[in-house]
């Protein structure tokens, strides 16, 4: 019997509650540690809860160095049964959200801390790249040092070619974004974006342009995941996982990146949660680079990527449009906190479907797709993971 | 087609010269294992000893069945699938030289690598141009993909990112040390037939003629300046004159006599050899690293490379010529040393490994033996690829050959 | 008994000092790495030049105090030649530096002036008859005296014609076996003291027999002193010479600094 036709359990007995932003800056001259106890602290705020009622925590920050969760659970007190850190970026988010939900389902947790932090000292990016990976090390960065711009400007570049999208398609993408960040009042990009712009915007590695690119930034996402029951003696509103996928280093002969590891368990993820693209309210994509987006609405079965250039066009992605995109900002707006940039997609789909938005709502919504996509260990992005979340109950 | 460099204006004096950077330098182990073969002219990648999968990036095992990883030369040619033109960066070195042009290259070889890309390939070549890979060093010794176009095109050596991943003689002043022997006037000679704007000949005595002299004096481009590298002071003279204006420093200084170590060698012949090459390495060293070091990255001229000439018996030993060989192998250590220092500053350090020279220190010896025109042709070839190990010879090559397979073995076989 | 003071010789000659009636000459070369050395065919071994490495200089390797490390070969610069630096004189007592005697670091010269002909001819060669005729004209060489042989050499110091190395060799004057015989058994000098690079010709290697200068003057235990400067300062007799070689165990000769010492109108 194939394994990967095994069906997978559901989530039942576990909810995902309580999504809490710290307010992201451009430079910040705290540590990691500052940023991380900051998300805890809201997290106890918005949940009621101290340091002895989080069991488990997951945790993930780039900028923590020397720790990882071990230093963080001494560092800020928490006594945890249950652990684990997911250095995997933009992927980071849903990957926390299966793990905890599984120990939670388990019994090995009760009450999961989800947890990400990072701080943007001057040259915090900078020293993040040269220490990123060793393939980037040794054979990526020497060429140029363009960083993530010049790899994905590479895949931008094939991916327009091989599939007929043009900057115009990005455009729509990048301008709806900003459309949606206007109201989120943390976002980092307080000004309209026009196509005009967009397109006139000075080159950063052609073809990707400054208007394709995040705003590195510090700050904090975090969520619970715990049990139904606890949610609602806690008396917060919660989620439930409709589906999760993962899928990391796949289809590693394409000569360059023109799918994400979705492709392998796109019909896991529908036949699991029981609906298909067309009952999304919302997409909250990674979007580190709108050729992401783009190939994650074709990888996930919005549209064919021959057909990308055309649903692009017709379709509205602003929170009030047919497909809301993005619905904060995304981090092309709001800004990449580190690897809390791979956990705004949960947070802001949560707040979406648990109706607490930062800024507009979605009207009605109760199922949001989330996309994570992480950590370009070389000249491709290497994690990938969605998931379809959906309201169980507002509190 | 590379618009041709143009001979360098002389430096405004009010300028501040440009600092040098080198390229992000952290590698692994694998890196520097390519990096050593690429410093060689060769072009490598890994293939797993079980399953033949040729794979990149450096790893240290095969990711198709987990086997161990051999390095093996590979053919060059491939197609580029995607291009861009990088604009920004945060790094020193490249913002000092953008837009720098990249590409996603599928190798002939199989495996898929970002490399460097030549301005004479097409644009918009992506997605299907052919292209041969070279290996390059770069600034800092590391391997470097650089995607050439397929076949030659008019002054592609002046492509302005493929200069800095050489050392390529045209328009760069050198100080070849040792005028006095046929070796240092043959690689002078070179070096002006290869575009130097200019060679500085040191001659250790400049009161007492030598073989030579008429031709080297009437030379063009030639300029013999005082040099002892056995002096301290006067190589610090000569540094303290010529220091800002030598881009590239060729010592083909060397002391070679024959004898044994128990038996027939003379302690005053190793003295002086010692002093020679090893000490007067470091004194060139110190005297001329600095001010190099100053100007990696200072224009068409800017300071470049430190040649070494020294024997390939310096790996190994040699029966008959054994202090010669201590000295060599003294040289070659200290070079290391420099060549490690030098890194830093973007400097490249180059060694050329020679056999027996054909001149009158090697009279018994059996041919083959080494015409000093073949060295001359080493160090340029050295310089205008930016290699950073070349035999020159079939006695050279053969003995590094031997050497790189089984050193003890050679060692022994050299020294009986 | 001791004489009265003021009487004594030792007192007379310091007054003469101090009152400058007698004054020095410095017959020496500076060390330096410039400085030519005898140049043989090259499969001999080489007379090293001299060389000095800088140790400290009021820096890190030594912060109040400056000096060098230096080398070079007993035979670099102005220098002594003992009797054992030739084979000939191999076999005689106290025949190295350290058993000189050192009565014989302190000995009067005759300055034999063959300026004119050396500068007529680079390979002028003194011989028993020329110092004959030169005894009819200026006196008999006393004996127990340097030869000092000027030929103002030592202007050459600097340029090529100082070693004078053309293809078939160097071109400098020196004596012949007849004129050393001479000088050695019939003068008794102490030794020969020129400004060329060698007590013998440039040629010498030619003569027959060969190098007459360092074989006769050795082999009788005699000194040689060589490269020296401001023989033309002194006058043709009446000048003491001050040559004390560094006491090397066993060495064949020394750099050294000479000195002369003469009456003031003297020259």
């Amino acid at each position: 019997m194939d394994p990967s036709s095994r069906r997978r359990a559901s989530y039942d007995g576990a909810v995902v509650c309580a999504p809490v932003t710290v307010p992201y800056v451009r430079f910040s001259p705290q540590t990691a540690h500052w940023w991380t106890g900051a998300a805890l602290s809201a997290l106890g705020r918005a949940a009621g809860i101290g340091p002895n009622d989080i069991d488990g925590i997951c945790y993930s920050s780039f900028s923590a160095h020397p720790d990882t969760v071990v230093g963080m659970v001494q560092h800020l007190g928490l006594s945890p049964r249950w652990m684990d850190h997911i250095p995997t970026g933009g992927a980071s988010g849903v990957m926390a959200l299966r793990r905890a939900a599984r120990a939670v389902q388990a019994g090995d947790a009760d009450l999961v801390a989800c947890v990400a932090a990072d701080t943007n000292h001057i040259d915090s990016f900078r020293q993040t790249l040269t220490q990123f990976s060793r393939f980037s090390q040794d054979a990526t960065y020497p060429y140029g040092f363009g960083g993530p711009n010049a790899t994905f400007a590479l895949i931008t570049d094939n991916f327009m070619r091989e599939y007929g999208v043009g900057r115009e398609s990005f455009a729509k993408l990048c301008v709806a974004q900003r459309d949606n960040a206007l109201s989120n009042p943390h976002a980092l990009m307080k000004k309209p974006l026009s196509v005009e712009q967009y397109m006139a915007a000075r080159p950063i590695s052609d073809p990707v342009h400054l208007f394709d690119c995040v705003m590195p930034c510090a700050g904090a996402e975090a969520f619970l995941v715990t049990t139904p029951e606890r949610a609602e003696a806690l008396g917060l509103s919660a989620a439930r996982i409709a589906a999760t996928i993962e899928r990391h280093n796949a289809f590693p002969d394409d000569s360059v990146q023109t799918r994400g590891g979705w492709e392998c368990d796109i019909d896991a993820l529908w036949s699991d949660a029981g609906c298909c693209p067309a009952d999304m309210d919302m997409v909250e994509a990674y979007d580190d680079y709108p050729v992401i987006v783009a190939m994650q609405l074709a990888d996930l079965g919005f549209c064919a990527k021959a057909d990308l250039a055309g649903f692009i066009a017709r379709t509205d992605f602003t929170v009030a449009g047919d497909l809301p995109l993005n619905t904060n900002g995304g981090q092309l707006s709001a800004g990449q906190a580190g690897a809390a940039g791979g956990y705004q997609n949960v947070t802001e789909a949560l707040r979406q479907i648990l109706h607490c938005p930062l800024g507009r709502q979605v009207p009605d919504a109760r199922r949001a797709l989330v996309s994570g996509f992480g950590m370009v260990n070389y000249d491709r992005g290497v994690c990938t993971g969605a998931a379809v979340l959906e309201q169980e109950v507002v509190r | 087609m590379t618009e041709p460099l143009d001979k360098p204006k002389r430096k405004d004096p009010l300028k501040r010269s440009h600092v040098g950077h080198v390229p992000p330098a952290p590698r692994s182990r694998a890196a520097k294992a390519m990096a050593v073969r690429a410093g060689q002219g060769r072009f490598v990648l890994q293939v797993c000893k079980d399953c033949a999968e040729t794979t990149y990036p450096p790893r240290d095992r095969c990711p198709k069945c987990w086997g161990e990883l051999v390095w093996r030369d590979q053919p060059d040619g491939a197609t580029l699938v995607a291009e861009t033109t990088v604009r920004t960066s945060m790094d020193l070195f490249f913002r000092d030289h953008l837009p720098w042009r990249i590409g996603t290259a599928k190798l002939d070889a199989g495996p898929v690598a970002i490399v460097h890309v030549h301005g004479d390939v097409a644009d918009g070549a992506a997605g299907g141009a052919r292209v041969r890979l070279k290996l390059c060093l770069d600034r800092g010794g590391n391997p470097a993909l650089f995607a050439l176009p397929e076949t030659e095109t008019p002054n592609m050596q002046d492509d302005p990112q493929l200069r800095t991943f050489t050392a390529n003689p045209k328009h760069r002043r050198v100080l070849v040390t040792d005028g006095r022997g046929p070796v240092g006037q043959a690689v002078a000679e070179g070096l002006i037939e290869a575009g130097a704007a200019t060679v500085f000949l040191g001659n250790a005595d400049p009161l007492m003629r030598y073989p030579g002299q008429a031709s080297i004096e009437a030379c063009e481009g030639i300029e013999t300046v005082p040099l002892d590298i056995g002096d301290t002071r006067s190589v610090a003279e000569l540094a303290g004159q010529l220091g800002g204006r030598v881009d590239i420093l060729v010592n083909t200084a060397g002391f070679t006599r024959e004898g044994g170590v128990g038996f027939g060698g003379k302690i005053t012949d190793l003295q002086a050899g010692l002093d020679i090459d090893v000490t007067g390495l470091m004194r060139l060293a110190q005297a001329f690293a600095p001010a190099m070091s100053g100007r990696s990255d200072d224009g068409v001229n800017a300071a470049a490379a430190f040649v070494d000439v020294a024997s390939v018996y310096g790996l190994t030993g040699r029966s008959g010529f054994a202090g010669m060989a201590a000295s060599a192998a003294a040289r070659l250590t200290l070079l290391a040393g420099l060549k490690s220092e030098m890194r830093q500053t973007g400097i490249r350090v180059m060694s050329v490994l020679t056999g027996p020279v054909d001149d009158e220190w090697h009279q018994s010896v059996l041919p083959p033996k080494v015409a000093p025109r073949q060295v001359a042709r080493a160090v340029v070839d050295t310089l205008a690829n930016g290699h950073d190990l070349t035999p020159v010879g079939d006695i050279a090559k053969d003995v590094l050959a031997r050497w790189q397979a089984d050193p003890l073995l050679t060692i022994r076989e050299e020294t009986e | 008994m001791s004489q009265p003071a003021g009487r004594s010789v030792l007192a007379d000659f310091a007054a003469a000092l101090a009152g400058g009636s007698l004054k020095c000459v410095d017959l020496t070369n500076t060390l330096s790495p410039d400085f030519p050395v005898i140049v043989l065919p090259p499969e001999f071994g080489a007379c090293a030049p001299f060389r000095m490495e800088e140790v400290s200089r009021y820096d890190a390797n030594g912060p109040a105090w400056y000096w060098n490390a230096i080398s070079m070969n007993e035979h670099t610069g102005t220098h002594f030649d003992a009797p054992a630096h030739w084979v000939t004189g191999r076999d005689l007592p106290s025949n190295t530096v350290d058993a000189v005697p050192p009565a014989d670091f302190l000995a009067p010269a005759v300055v034999i002036n063959i300026t004119r002909e050396a500068a007529a001819d680079a390979d002028f060669v003194l011989t028993r008859d020329f110092l004959e005729g030169w005894e009819q004209a200026n006196g008999l060489i006393p004996p127990r005296h340097w030869i000092a042989l000027r030929t103002d050499w030592y202007k050459k110091v600097g340029t090529p014609d100082y070693l004078n190395m053309q293809e078939d060799g160097a071109h400098s004057p020196g004596p012949d076996a007849g004129a050393m015989d001479f000088l050695v058994h019939e003068r008794d000098c102490v030794g020969l003291a020129v400004e060329t690079v060698g007590t013998d010709a440039g040629q010498a290697s030619h003569f027959n027999p060969p190098f007459p200068a360092h074989s006769i003057l050795h082999g009788n235990g005699r000194y040689g002193l060589q490269c020296l400067r401001n023989l033309d300062q002194l006058p043709t007799f009446g000048a003491i010479i001050v040559a004390c070689p560094l006491k090397i165990e066993g060495g064949s000769g020394s750099p050294l600094r000479v000195i002369a010492i003469i009456e003031e109108d003297a020259a």
